[in-house]
């Protein structure tokens, strides 16, 4: 149950709503608000300061880490994770690599919004 | 740290049933939720810790007072809201605001106003003429509004509509927002426990189960699914609940998951693909079938 808190927060920091240095609500805050139990939202403040994604200081509360790069940073990880995914999913099939790289290529092919790096020549800097 | 309430070596016999050794408690500002089949127990829980029922062995302290020696001075400070409660039927929901009100000098009028507005109750009415949803808001309203440090809630969601279910949860999340207040619920409805409580505490047959925080109890349990075909004594070990074969594949939850789990497996031969965690009604369920050992 955690896991969803968590992703939310994560979702609202990568969307841009949460800034960097921005103050999470205090945990019972966003307990009664959201009608989950303190002990979820605790756990969930554990991992995201774990994960990079929060800093909490004694007596002061959480905020939202101050780095700049944090958005992207979390969306690379998102990608990574769907690529892992993707690579267990690959191999119960059995598939071989060049079977599965032509698959990849194909849906990059058929997918409109992923363009080519003669398009967008700072599209690899970041 | 204060405890709202704490249980030690309790016993109570009844001619068909006996809760024993229930030693448990609860931190100050914590919610706890109750489960457990009917017949488990958890009535005969709450109606000591109100001091309704004296325990035939043990202690039981609430806030501080022994029980049921000091129930008169713990009593203002418990809320007990039962389904089986009586309202006076010729009576306006007013009338019993009211009442309370007299007795209990903490009420707050203002709180009161705005619960009668979230749930949707009509003070002016009789209460003989409520609906069940709208008696059971209208105990809980009566409950609520005196601010007690200490909610006992027998069953307080069952029977509700979707929409009077979320009014009901979202008063009670109202009282996360105070350290100093406290709620032990008990319910049939496990969404409502694994939403809401921060400890979950598990009867069956009298007995106390288990009783920890919620994402420790709910992290000793997986769903595990393997490709091959399960050894007959895979059911013997301890940290699994049930082993069950369908087709090529075996479903295992193990009520005391480790990480060493999918390598003695595959030692058997079986290839984990799959390692899930499991929702409370599942763990309930599953526990309840395979006898509810801790």
């Amino acid at each position: 149950m955690y896991q969803q808190i968590v992703d939310q927060i994560t979702a609202r920091v990568m969307a841009g709503d949460w800034s960097p240095g921005q103050s999470l609500p205090s945990i019972r805050e966003l307990a009664a608000g959201s009608q989950v139990s303190v002990i979820t939202v605790r756990r969930a403040y554990e991992e995201l300061e774990r994960a990079g994604v929060i800093c909490t200081r004694p007596g002061k509360g959480s905020v939202v880490a101050e780095r700049s790069s944090l958005p992207t940073t979390l969306m690379k990880d998102e990608l990574m994770r769907h690529l892992e995914a993707l690579l267990a999913s690959a191999a119960r099939l059995g598939l071989d690599k060049q079977s599965l790289s032509r698959l990849i290529e194909q849906a990059i092919e058929s997918a409109a919004d992923i363009p080519s790096a003669a398009d967008n020549p700072q599209g690899n800097e970041r | 740290m204060t405890a709202a309430f704490s249980l030690s070596g309790i016993a109570k016999r009844y001619p068909h049933f006996a809760l024993q050794d229930i030693s448990l408690q609860l931190p100050e500002g914590q919610i706890m939720g109750l489960v457990g089949v009917n017949g488990a127990g958890k009535t005969t829980l709450l109606r000591l810790l109100t001091g309704l029922a004296a325990p035939d062995a043990g202690e039981v302290q609430v806030l501080g007072h022994r029980l049921p020696e000091e129930q008169v001075a713990a009593k203002r400070d418990i809320g007990f809201a039962s389904e089986d409660m009586r309202l006076y039927r010729s009576q306006t929901l007013r009338w019993h605001m009211t009442l309370v009100q007299r007795i209990f000098p903490a009420w707050d009028e203002t709180y009161a106003d705005e619960l009668l507005r979230r749930f949707d109750l009509r003070a002016e009415q009789a209460v003989g003429g409520f609906s069940h949803g709208q008696r059971v808001k209208a105990l809980l309203l009566l409950c609520l509004a005196r601010r007690p440090r200490l909610l006992l809630l027998d069953e307080p969601t069952t029977g509700l509509d979707p929409v009077a279910r979320i009014e009901v949860l979202e008063a009670l999340s109202d009282v996360l927002r105070d350290e100093q207040r406290s709620v032990l619920f008990s319910s049939h409805n496990t969404h409502d426990v694994e939403q809401l409580a921060d400890t979950i505490t598990f009867l069956h047959n009298g007995r106390l189960v288990d009783s920890a925080d919620k994402e420790s109890f709910l992290d000793r349990w997986r769903r595990v699914v393997c490709q091959g075909t399960a050894p007959a004594d895979l059911q013997q070990w301890p940290e699994l609940a049930s082993v069950r074969n369908s087709g090529s594949l075996v479903e295992i939850k193990a009520r005391h998951w480790n990480e060493q789990l999918p390598d003695r497996l595959a030692s058997l031969g079986l290839q984990v693909q799959r390692v899930d965690s499991m929702a409370l009604e599942d763990i309930f369920v599953t526990a309840v079938r395979s006898g509810a050992v801790a």
